[in-house]
């Protein structure tokens, strides 16, 4: 026959026995953990733990937890109060700050945390080799960019040294009127020497990771969980709240979703994880807290290339732009349409108005500068990315209802283009589009984190614009003392840059949305930066 | 799919292609003989699949005539279902208005289903096209010449198997897509840059599907050229390409016919899975793929859009199934002994 | 002889793929380092390239990738960079394989019954209910059956947890999400190899010899139609690891399946080739292993 009898039995023996090896796996492969007291989603999984090199907000939230720095963010304004430092002086040309640490810190695994520890962190941060980009947020000191630009090469030069133990000094290049706000970004915040000189690029990867902030690393599996422990070493470690905290990398608004309503996860916090399509019925819900937030949708133009580079023609545009629409049709959680870019708010700040929606009078500079009733306007491109695996396809359904209101009040002819992500920012920087859409978030609470980034050659920039009045205002608003003072020149920038010229069309604040219930989880406030301290956060009903 | 379920089809197309010879040198029988006569009446049996066959046919019928009905009727019932008509209407749930209902932009859903026929069942077929093409000649050539040449076409073969076949197919698209873009001609029209992603697509998909074709065909090929009908005209003094494209191929026709019509709904579903990651056909076209990935999005417990998801996921099971019906009936029309 | 050539020639095989996704992915547009917020000065941006050695020419990096290569070091990924791609590969893999084992047992468990069935009642009602049902399980993608298995069995029923994989009850749904298409598969390929096997000369003998008809077909015609279907297994587990992307996704599952696809679009150029290379080699394996246990189960088989 075909088969030989040893054959066979070997064949029917061999069956029973893919069996177990399956089983094998299926119970060694479940986890024994005990289970967190906090569970939290946070948006997708961090590109890293080191607050010298990480972007986004969303590894901004965990890298907090965990490293600490001078000063630190209170839950419920997001206002700058001490961390690290105990309290500080600052001379009266408002360049010099001196700090004075706290004399009890602590290391988790237990060496002390001296000024020799900040010194070489912000050091670090501004070191070309570290390769930083948010490096920009110490450029306020002096020497910073020589330094970081690889223009000088002794780090002494740049501008923080520690003359004791407990004591940081920081000289800035001008008086910098966020600066203690700009202690607390995670850029600043102070890291491990010893782990980071023992291990180079995988210090991360040590264990124990010592750290400076409430949390201790208790394990890091990527796309699983971030579950952190508290740190008993933390110099407040007796207001830290919870013990144990998850935190879950997930990217789909659905996905989260589902697991907040089963009761797996607690706090959903990222305002790109609600399923736009279910915002008005979810929004009705008291677990829902929507909130407003530093934070602008806007679109570019590319003023280098025609017919952009005409002011009129940006102009009109903008004036066809029926904001209202766009936010009561597909984003729908209550954003604020906007005519100027810095939002409501800001500290200190009150944005002068910019262009509302009158498409007559967009007809009327569409033909002053050449194209009477769209006619002769050349056909152009909106460029987006796209979404991948289901997270929401808000830039696609904007630049669809942005093409038919151009098309239907001026009669102009916009194109969509949809390429990856990568490459979309590839595309943005290197001036290689013609419309954009853009977003930008504060990094903290100050006009200038909106404004600054527009001035002539910014990296941030990414529209080819320039205008030396604008650049001036910009650098007479961040020397200037006077508060009021200071408003006024932001003010008359912001004139320039949302009503004149216009190399931007700001189209609505973005609204923050946290869900979770406010019956079970205690010490979160909304704030406009969405920021969370997880040491305050605590679940009053245990599973 | 597998080396080893060639040697079951060989048995089968062996009898065949003999019989092609025999049928070609006695032409006095009233009876259908020839083997399309009676691969067409076992066809007529199948009944799941002569339905299938009827279905595609109407399907095509609507999809071609209806852009035509609203290019004629004009006015307000063209407007209504034109594809790309935003409306104030979002999310309307099946109406007289709009009979598959409304997506988020209040465009008819109806409309985009069929507009997203034509470019899903383009790339299906193309894509197939292409896979058949490349797939029969390489494995033609290969199982013919032998060798040598046999051998370094078929460990490219092995090669290509062991990719990823996604990560060929993003690179590709991506990177091909990208630098045609940058052509002038590209540039010059955007419609000849719509039209490019769906050109990358089927070739891109049809590229990847090639494979599994030319072992097979390779496979068929090599029982063929041991037969004495090519023997008889190798003796001739045909040379290689006359026996190839006047013997070989014809006499795999019927097994290649039936792989297109099996690999098609594999290369929907790809497509479908791009559009899924957002590779697919970009907006503001739309093909089952785009409709479905949107659809799926709002499947949640609060409040389910159904008709985003319903209609256009179900005319696109019923195609697939409809082709692979179609596919079995023809694969089982053409066998001796199958079914 | 002929397995220890085919492992010999793995070798040159997995280099010319190692170069292929090498070249590939660099020759797509958009790098790894594109991001939202643009670095303060061009000067870190060359810093960053240069560190991963992204500014020399391509050659040149590919052959200091196949020295680390050599010392098993798969590099570090440029998206996490605080992670090797080893570690990527020792967390992710065996999630991947253990969520592919399952839809594998899941899909022969469910699809070879179906197509003994069908096989076994050809033409009358099981055999038309049974087919039909295996071609729709080809039908519908995944990413409509996994969001809808949610819906019902784990937000409506609650029998299941939504994602995440914690617990023997965390994969019951993923795995039937994915091995849900490999049923129809499987299901059809058994019954056509039974349906040839129930006409070839010795299942006629024994018919002959007067067994019954599903006795008969059990003994005999299912062991060669398993054939098929064992070959078939090896490009199946293949895809089931791969493939898993949308399962993983959708259920939140650490495999490496997402890290596949999201390194392409990411443009992590060494987590593309590390896992392109790893593909690769499981294909490889899984294709030799099933070789062997065909010729091992039917020695009418020879390789030359």
């Amino acid at each position: 026959m075909f088969f030989s009898r040893r054959a066979r039995r070997i064949f029917l023996r061999a069956r029973f026995l893919f069996c177990l090896p399956l089983l094998g796996l299926i119970f060694g492969c479940s986890r024994h953990e005990p289970p967190a007291d906090l569970t939290i989603i946070n948006n997708v999984e961090p590109e890293s733990l080191d607050p010298a090199i990480i972007v986004a907000q969303a590894d901004m939230r965990v890298v907090s937890g965990m490293f600490e720095g001078l000063t630190r963010l209170e839950p419920v304004a997001a206002r700058a109060v001490p961390g690290l430092a105990a309290r500080w002086d600052i001379s009266a040309d408002k360049k010099i700050y001196t700090f004075h640490l706290r004399t009890n810190l602590l290391w988790s695994t237990g060496e002390p945390i001296t000024s020799a520890d900040v010194v070489y962190s912000w050091r670090r941060a501004l070191d070309p080799q570290t390769a930083s980009r948010y490096a920009g947020q110490l450029y306020y000191l002096k020497n910073a960019e020589a330094y970081n630009t690889g223009q000088i090469t002794n780090a002494a030069l740049v501008g923080v040294s520690a003359p004791d133990a407990f004591t940081v000094r920081a000289e800035l290049k001008s008086p910098t009127a966020f600066f203690l706000d700009l202690c607390a970004f995670p850029t600043l915040a102070v890291v491990p020497r010893q782990t980071i000189e023992k291990y180079g690029d995988h210090w991360l990867m040590a264990r124990p990771l010592p750290v400076s902030g409430a949390y201790e690393l208790a394990a890091w599996r990527l796309n699983d969980k971030i579950r952190l422990r508290k740190n008993p070493r933390y110099w407040d470690a007796a207001n830290t709240q919870s013990e144990l905290i998850d935190i879950l990398p997930v990217g789909s608004p659905n996905t989260a979703l589902n697991l907040y309503e089963r009761g797996q996860v607690d706090i959903v916090w990222d305002k790109e994880l609600i399923p736009s399509e279910l915002m008005d019925v979810l929004l009705q819900r008291p677990d829902f807290h929507s909130f407003t937030y530093l934070g602008t949708y806007f679109f570019r133009f590319n003023v280098t290339r025609k017919p952009f580079d005409d002011p009129r023609v940006r102009r009109a545009l903008a004036l066809a732009v029926d904001k209202e629409r766009l936010v009561k049709k597909i984003t729908k959680a209550g954003e604020v349409p906007t005519s100027h870019f810095v939002p409501p708010g800001t500290a200190n700040y009150q944005s002068p108005a910019g262009l509302t929606y009158d498409p007559e009078r967009a007809r009327k500079l569409l033909a002053a500068a050449g194209y009477p009733g769209g006619k002769g306007f050349p056909r152009f491109e909106y460029l987006f990315n796209a979404a991948a695996g289901g997270g929401g396809k808000i830039h696609e359904n904007i630049a669809i209802e942005l093409q038919q209101m151009w098309h239907d009040e001026l009669g102009i002819q916009m194109d969509l283009r949809q390429v990856e992500t990568q490459v979309f920012w590839g595309m943005q920087s290197r001036l290689d589009y013609q419309l954009t859409r853009s977003s930008w978030i504060g990094d903290y609470n100050d006009a200038n984190t909106f404004l600054g980034m527009f001035v002539t050659g910014d990296g941030n920039n990414e529209t080819g614009w320039s205008n030396p009045h604008y650049d001036a205002l910009i650098h007479a608003a961040n020397e200037e003392t006077d508060i009021a003072n200071r408003e006024n020149l932001f003010q008359q920038a912001e004139t320039i840059l949302v009503h004149d010229e216009l190399p931007i069309v700001p189209l609505y604040i973005y609204v923050g949305i946290n869900y979770f219930d406010t019956n079970k989880i205690s010490g979160i406030w909304e704030n406009v930066l969405d920021q969370h301290p997880l040491s305050s956060i605590r679940k009053k009903i245990k599973n | 799919m597998s080396e080893r379920k060639v040697e079951s089809t060989e048995l089968r197309v062996e009898r065949r292609a003999g019989d092609s010879a025999v049928s070609q040198l006695s032409t006095n029988n009233s009876q259908p003989v020839s083997p399309g006569g009676r691969a067409w009446r076992r066809f007529k049996q199948n009944r799941g699949a002569v339905l299938s066959a009827w279905y595609l046919g109407f399907l095509l019928v609507v999809i071609l005539a209806w852009p035509v009905l609203l290019q004629v009727s004009g006015g307000d019932f063209a407007r209504r279902h034109n594809p790309d008509q935003l409306s104030d209407g979002q999310f309307a749930p099946p109406t007289a208005q709009h009979w598959f209902g409304t997506d988020v932009h209040g465009r008819d859903v109806f409309s985009r289903t069929l507009f997203g026929a034509q470019i899903s069942l383009l790339v299906g077929v193309i894509g197939a096209g292409v896979s058949l093409v490349i797939g029969v000649l390489w494995g033609a050539v290969a199982g013919y010449v032998g060798g040598r040449a046999d051998s370094f076409l078929m460990r490219l073969v092995d090669i290509l198997y062991s990719l990823p076949s996604i990560i060929f197919v993003i690179v590709l698209i991506t990177t091909v897509g990208e630098m045609l873009k940058q052509t002038h001609l590209v540039r010059q029209s955007p419609a000849v840059e719509g039209a490019l992603r769906v050109v990358l697509l089927f070739v891109g998909l049809g590229a990847v599907s090639w494979l599994t074709m030319a072992r097979i065909v390779r496979g068929q090929v090599l029982s063929l050229r041991s037969r004495a009908f090519v023997e008889a005209s190798r003796t001739l003094g045909a040379g290689t390409p006359h026996i190839l494209f006047r013997h070989i191929i014809p006499n795999i026709f019927g097994v290649a016919i039936t792989y297109v019509a099996l690999t098609m709904p594999a290369i929907i579903l790809y497509e479908s899975f791009l559009s899924y990651l957002g590779l697919g056909v970009q907006p503001p076209m739309a093909s089952w793929g785009t409709l479905i990935a949107e659809g799926v999005g709002q499947i949640n417990p609060i409040r389910i859009y159904w008709w985003l998801i319903v209609f256009p996921g179900g005319v696109l099971v019923t195609t697939l199934l409809a082709l692979n019906f179609l596919g079995d009936g023809l694969r089982d029309a053409w066998d001796v002994k199958g079914k | 002889m002929y397995f220890v050539r085919r492992i010999l020639f793995a070798i040159p095989l997995l280099l010319i793929i190692s170069a292929l996704a090498f070249a590939l992915v660099h020759l797509a547009p958009g790098g790894p380092f594109d991001s939202e917020r643009k670095p303060a000065s061009p000067e870190i941006e060359r810093n960053l390239q240069a560190k991963y050695h992204l500014d020399e020419p391509i050659w040149k990096q590919y052959g200091r990738y196949l020295g680390d290569l050599l010392h098993g070091d798969f590099g570090v990924s440029l998206k996490y960079r605080n992670h090797n791609v080893n570690d990527l590969i020792a967390q992710g893999l065996p999630v991947s394989m253990t969520l592919g084992g399952l839809a594998f047992a899941f899909a022969l468990g469910v699809g070879l019954p179906l197509g003994f069935i069908t096989a076994a009642r050809r033409g009358r009602w099981p055999d038309q209910v049974g087919s039909f049902f295996a071609v729709l399980a080809v039908c519908v993608p995944s990413f409509v059956v996994a969001p809808a298995l949610i819906l019902i069995f784990a937000m409506k029923l609650k029998w299941f947890p939504v994602a995440l994989w914690e617990s023997p009850w965390h994969m019951v749904l993923p795995a039937v999400a994915l091995g849900s298409y490999f049923i129809g598969k499987v299901a059809r390929i058994l019954r056509e190899g039974m349906l040839t096997a129930a006409q070839s000369e010795f299942v006629t003998a024994a018919r002959a010899k007067g067994l019954g008809e599903t006795a008969l077909l059990f003994k005999h015609a299912f062991r060669i139609a398993l054939l098929p279907v064992v070959s078939y297994s090896g490009p199946m587990l293949a895809d089931l690891l791969t493939g898993s992307f949308i399962v993983e996704n959708i259920f939140q599952i650490p495999g490496i399946g997402v890290f596949l696809v999201n390194s392409s679009l990411n443009r992590d150029y060494t987590v593309v080739v590390g896992l392109s290379l790893l593909y690769a080699l499981l294909l490889i394996a899984l294709n030799l292993a099933v070789d062997f246990a065909y010729t091992w189960l039917d020695p009418r088989v020879k390789y030359e």
